[in-house]
């Protein structure tokens, strides 16, 4: 068997008010597997999340590719793991579309030229090709989902780390996320309480709850558990 | 107020949309300078001033009347300073009011220093509206960082124009939901200010939070203290010729506001 890209291994943290966010967790995840993480909120997928990059950093282990986000590994460790937050407007912070998609690939030291060939890529590949002059406060929330995509597409991230990406849309929006996250061929990690997009796109499913992963297996084993979901403050779709 | 009365004329494509947007903040900060040392009497000066400005508004193809909105917002502003002169200039009296044992007298140099002041304030106000309302604030703030303004106070005002239209709409929601919970007027002022003080303090705390998520958003993609961005600017030919007209026309103006004087 290959090494994990994603080597999370006894992982606890605790907040500087000492609130206890993670506990033990354990998550091993191979290159092109697309894993959602479930659980009620505040079970601590975001705080799990902020540790893929080194935004944060507890006790345990936690390697991307085999490189621990510290000291001189961090900027590459960043640029392997994209994270896309939960509100766009968090995510999106420059003025224009452009000096968005650009930042990431601007920040990790790419020549201009390559920088303007990364954001016509990544905004391709969103669909949203001739938007980089547009001003996100112009743009739709589903619009705005897709380009916080593209921030970290145009990073060529190996790792898309997804905060609710499905929250707030309308169905049709909903849906076009939904294909647009089939096509794409990087290891995916998808929190969400969305259990119909977890179920048609992840195969694999991890359940946290109080800080611990309770639960890790084949999605459809795992969301057919009516027990096991209730159990967690979940339910089956 | 919403981001459509900001950013409403700035797509335009008139010449003066085109022109570099360091050129216009330089002509811009130019005639202010000219316009705010042209000395009192010289009306024919503030005259030509007044032509160049709006000669530079018809070519924007911005309506005329949008821009003479957007200048009186600040008026306000210099008129209280203008409206005290006329009574704290000394000179020829020109007409005395007792209320009260008071006496307050109005002078000709006061009031002509009063005029002159309103003229200067308001046409330095109609330039810089132009300039806003015809140049994108992104393009504007391009233009100060090329002018070598510190990068620290372009990206605090990135930000704030980014978020001000975040920030509205988290503030219209809580203005809605203290709406949807209090029927007809409300209590009393007492009343009133409490509420308003808890909206404020709930809005500082939301966007002191949301500034976290943003670093982390910014350290995710490879912050580490200092900010880049793609160099755009191009300067063209009829940047150029723009700017030689500009400053000839000023320089124009000073020469005859300085002979003016001599008279």
């Amino acid at each position: 068997m290959t090494q994990p890209i994603i080597c999370v291994e006894h992982l606890t943290f605790s907040y500087p008010d000492s609130r206890r966010a993670l506990t033990d967790v354990n998550l091993a995840v191979h290159a092109g597997e697309k894993v959602a993480i479930v659980g009620p909120n505040g079970a601590g997928k975001s705080t799990l999340f902020l540790h893929l990059n080194g935004i944060l950093s507890g006790q345990g282990r936690v390697e991307i590719a085999g490189l621990a986000p510290v000291d001189k590994a961090l900027r590459t460790v960043r640029a392997k793991v994209g994270l896309v937050f939960q509100d766009p407007d968090d995510q999106l912070f420059s003025p224009t579309v452009l000096d968005d998609v650009a930042f990431g690939p601007l920040h990790l030291g790419c020549p201009p030229s390559e920088v303007r060939d990364r954001v016509a890529r990544a905004l391709a590949a969103v669909g949203m090709t001739g938007c980089e002059a547009l001003m996100p406060h112009h743009m739709s929330l589903g619009e705005r989902k897709r380009i916080a995509i593209a921030t970290v597409l145009a990073m060529n991230s190996e790792v898309l780390v997804l905060d609710e990406p499905s929250a707030g849309l309308d169905p049709r929006a909903r849906r076009n996320l939904l294909g647009l996250l089939k096509t794409l061929p990087q290891t995916m990690l998808v929190a969400s309480h969305d259990m119909r997009l977890v179920w048609d796109l992840c195969p694999r499913t991890v359940i946290l709850d109080g800080g611990r992963l309770v639960a890790d297996g084949p999605t459809a084993e795992l969301l057919r558990d009516a027990a096991l979901m209730e159990q967690h403050g979940l339910e089956s779709p | 107020m919403g981001h459509t009365f900001l950013d409403r004329y700035y797509r335009g494509t008139s010449l003066i949309h085109h022109l570099d947007p360091r050129l216009k903040l330089l002509a811009t900060l130019a005639f202010i300078l000219v316009a705010s040392s042209t000395p009192p009497r010289a009306w024919p000066a503030f005259g030509l001033l007044a032509v160049l400005v709006l000669a530079a508004i018809l070519a924007s193809h911005i309506p005329p009347v949008e821009v003479l909105k957007r200048s009186l917002i600040t008026l306000p502003f210099a008129g209280m300073i203008a409206l005290s002169l006329p009574f704290t200039q000394g000179g020829q009296s020109v007409w005395t009011w007792r209320p009260f044992g008071w006496e307050l007298t109005v002078t000709g140099e006061g009031l002509l220093l009063c005029g002159a002041v309103l003229a200067k304030a308001w046409l330095s106000v109609l330039a810089a509206a132009l300039l806003l309302a015809s140049t994108s604030l992104f393009d504007l703030l391009q233009a100060m960082r090329a002018l070598h303004v510190p990068a620290v106070l372009i990206s605090t005002m990135s930000f704030m124009y980014r978020y001000l239209f975040v920030l509205g709409e988290e503030a219209g929601r809580l203005q809605t939901a203290r709406a949807a919970r209090s029927a007809g007027p409300g209590g009393g002022l007492a009343w009133r200010t409490r509420v308003l003080g808890g909206m404020i303090g709930s809005l500082f705390i939301r966007s002191y939070e949301r500034s976290e998520r943003i670093y982390a958003a910014m350290l995710s993609r490879g912050f580490a203290g200092e900010i880049h961005s793609l160099a755009r600017l191009a300067w063209q030919r009829r940047d150029s010729w723009a700017g030689l007209a500009w400053t000839t026309a000023l320089l124009a103006i000073v020469l005859l506001a300085q002979f003016r004087r001599w008279v």
